[in-house]
């Protein structure tokens, strides 16, 4: 079941869970990382929408089922989030993003104030610095660069009942989505559009300074992508600036949703009933 | 496994899919014997069933042991997921009956597994669903043959027995053009000769029962998918509701949209292995991992027997043909050449100068070579098959396979390279006598 909101004056799709919109439930919202879509958090969205929340899990903007202009920056990601709630008449919802989408959910909080109950920032850093040879090989050699990606995000050849059930070899499935990804927007490279956000943004202190909610920081405890350490500073920067801060180390890399889809949940979810 | 380099073939042969036991410290994979799997609570149970959450309910639908197989399997052949069967008939049903139901139409390679011409052609028909099938290198054929309710290419890498390499990078590309996927039925090439999505295919399965196993123990199929195919783009928009429209047998659940790259298997294991129920024991999923595990130095000594017994067969003046890609004279040697770099397989046919009964004892005087119906054993084995595995083909069928009344199958083993020629140069010796 989905729902397809029209966000500056393009067509935006979200899943929701297999549940229709319920203006009585509280929502959240779930954004995903450079090259990816909805279906990474097909084992966390399924069941909160089954307990008692609105779930919108989006494609974001140009990228495989929702049209529009792939953000540039993470601050356009971040307008786009206010204007999809505003478009989906939510007026509160918490966000939930990985890697490249947490540094999208963290400005967007910044942004929406009270608007939003809780930020879970999954797999992040700041600065989210992506090598040169690695943004140059994303739009020289997409298909070597997802391969590099995908190596360094995974921890184990052993992954348990995945995104796709039992049998998912996590690593091919992120190879097949990130060649779909790539290949849905044939005007832009998103793979290198997403890359470039995530090094060039800037504000992530700043940003962690003005969040007006508690903050959850479910780091992968192998992430070579976004190891834990570079997430301490803004940890300590959402410590300093008084938040209510709670950090989870997952026992995987970059693949936290679908490596450990049931440690991420459990994180997600219990933080979530807070 | 965090690191620089992705593991390699033989690596992924032995470790893909598991790591030891959290619970014993097993080393190797164990066996899960075991129907059911316990529910941690009411709320675990319906998060199961609804596909909240991953794990196992019952042996049908998922095992962990049947998993690590399957996870295997994907990542030596570069897919996104597997689903192990209970043979590779059921594979091949298990894939055409995910996407199609009556009045649904196949285009399939003449050059076919008689049990895969017998489904298609009788027992599917009988179904609803048709099937048009065209000489794999006739490509014009192939074009010509799509309908407007074609669902389905379907095709072996190399046929069996008469090796026709199909031409996937090309077939798949007119597939494309059609809006619909290419399955290839990889069994007699495995991934360590040709891995085909790398080609352009999109579903792969293999009867697991031949090079996967290796050891000729147990019957067990496994079906792949590579995650490539765009079940609801533009070319193909309308062709599979059955993965792109809600589905009133399992939570209106959409399967294209809860998986971007795997809704045929969700569909395929959510409905076709709980209602088919053609699943695999796990004790035979774990005997098939352990070939697995030397598939690797298993496939690269049958491509080195199979030259020299090609070399030998081709050499007998009482053999009229050898039907071996590695000859320059049969018609995929180049396609081979350029598809399958390592060798076009170990199953092959040729043809004996004289008539039936010289044929019978040429089969009969074997020694080394068992006669049955299999391939890919570690043992060397041979068959006839115009009386045995293809004897419910017309003789057209036949043609069209490759197969004349003369025609001789051998699967080389892993013995002596020297004692499996000793055997044949007795053989033929005496198939010779018998036409005095």
């Amino acid at each position: 079941m989905t729902m397809h909101i029209e966000v500056n004056g393009a067509p935006v799709y979200c899943y929701t869970g297999g549940k229709a919109f319920d203006a009585a439930k509280p929502t959240v919202v779930f954004i995903h990382g450079v090259l990816n879509d909805h279906s990474v958090w097909a084992l966390q969205t399924r069941y909160m929408a089954n307990h008692g929340w609105n779930v919108l899990a989006i494609d974001l903007p140009g990228h495989c089922r929702s049209g529009g202009n792939a953000p540039a920056t993470v601050e356009e990601g971040a307008d786009f989030i206010g204007a999809m709630l505003d478009a989906a008449g939510v007026q509160r919802a918490a966000l939930v993003g990985h890697s490249w989408g947490s540094l999208i959910a963290m400005e967007a909080a910044a942004r929406l104030g009270e608007r939003i109950s809780h930020l879970v920032l999954v797999g992040t850093a700041f600065p989210m610095k992506v090598s040169p040879a690695l943004i140059e090989a994303s739009a020289a050699d997409p298909e070597k660069a997802m391969r590099m990606v995908n190596v360094f995000s995974r921890s184990t050849l052993a992954a348990p009942p995945s995104a796709l059930g039992p049998g998912t070899w996590v690593f091919g499935a992120g190879m097949a989505l990130g060649r779909k990804v790539l290949r849905s927007n044939p005007a832009v490279n998103v793979f290198q559009r997403g890359f470039i956000a995530c090094d060039s943004y800037a504000n992530g202190e700043a940003a962690m300074a003005q969040i007006a909610c508690p903050v959850l920081f479910a780091l992968g405890a192998h992430d070579q992508m976004t190891p834990p350490k570079a997430a301490q500073g803004l940890i300590k920067a959402a410590r300093a600036a008084g938040k209510k801060v709670e950090v989870v180390h997952l026992p995987v890399g970059h693949n936290q949703m679908t490596e450990a889809p049931e440690e991420t949940l459990a994180a997600l979810r219990d933080f979530l009933a807070r | 496994m965090p690191g620089y380099s992705d593991p390699g073939f033989d690596t992924l042969a032995l470790h893909a899919g598991a790591a030891p036991d959290p619970a014993t410290g097993a080393r190797a994979v164990p066996i899960h014997l075991t129907t059911s799997f316990v529910f941690e609570s009411s709320d675990h149970a319906a998060a199961l069933f609804n596909l909240e959450r991953g794990g196992h309910v019952y042996s049908r639908i998922s095992n962990p042991t049947n998993a690590v197989l399957e996870q295997r399997v994907a990542a030596l052949e570069g897919g996104v997921g597997a689903i192990a069967t209970a043979s590779g008939q059921a594979a091949l049903h298990l894939a055409i009956a995910t996407l199609m139901g009556a009045g649904s139409h196949i285009v399939a390679s003449t050059a076919l597994y008689g049990g895969s011409q017998n489904l298609l052609h009788y027992t599917l028909s009988r179904f609803g669903i048709e099937t048009t099938f065209v000489k794999p290198g006739d490509i014009d054929a192939w074009r010509a043959a799509v309908r407007p309710h074609t669902k389905l290419f379907f095709g072996e890498t190399v046929g069996n027995p008469g090796l026709d390499v199909l031409d996937i990078p090309t077939v798949s590309a007119i597939a494309h053009e059609a809006g619909v996927p290419l399955l290839v039925d990889s069994t007699l090439t495995s991934p360590w000769l040709i891995r085909p999505f790398e080609h352009g295919a999109d579903l792969v399965y293999h009867s697991a029962t031949k090079f996967l196993s290796g050891h000729g123990t147990v019957v067990g199929g496994i079906v792949v998918d590579g995650g490539s195919f765009d079940w609801d783009g533009p070319k193909s928009a309308g062709k599979f509701a059955e993965l792109t429209q809600p589905y009133d047998g399992f939570h209106n659940m959409v399967f294209a949209e809860e998986s971007t790259v795997g809704a045929f298997l969700l569909r395929a294991r959510r409905e076709g292995l709980r209602d088919f129920g053609a699943c695999m024991s796990p004790h035979t999923a774990w005997l098939i991992l352990q070939g697995i595990e030397t598939l690797p130095l298993r496939m690269e000594r049958h491509v080195r027997n199979t030259e020299r017994v090609v070399e030998f067969l081709a050499a007998q003046p009482f053999v009229s043909r050898v039907g071996h890609p590695l000859l320059a004279s049969h018609p995929s040697h180049a396609l081979a050449q350029k598809l399958l770099p390592r060798g076009a397989g170990s199953v092959f046919s040729f043809d004996l100068k004289g008539h039936r009964e010289q044929g019978k004892k040429f089969i009969e005087t074997l020694k080394v070579f068992s006669h049955l119906a299999n391939v890919g054993d570690c043992r060397s084995l041979v068959i006839h098959p115009a009386s045995t595995t293809h004897f419910r083909m017309s003789d057209e069928a036949l043609a069209g396979a490759g197969i004349t009344q003369g025609t001789i199958r051998l699967s080389i083993g892993l013995e002596d390279a020297d004692d499996l020629i000793d055997d044949l140069k007795r053989a033929l010796k005496a198939a010779e006598k018998a036409g005095a």
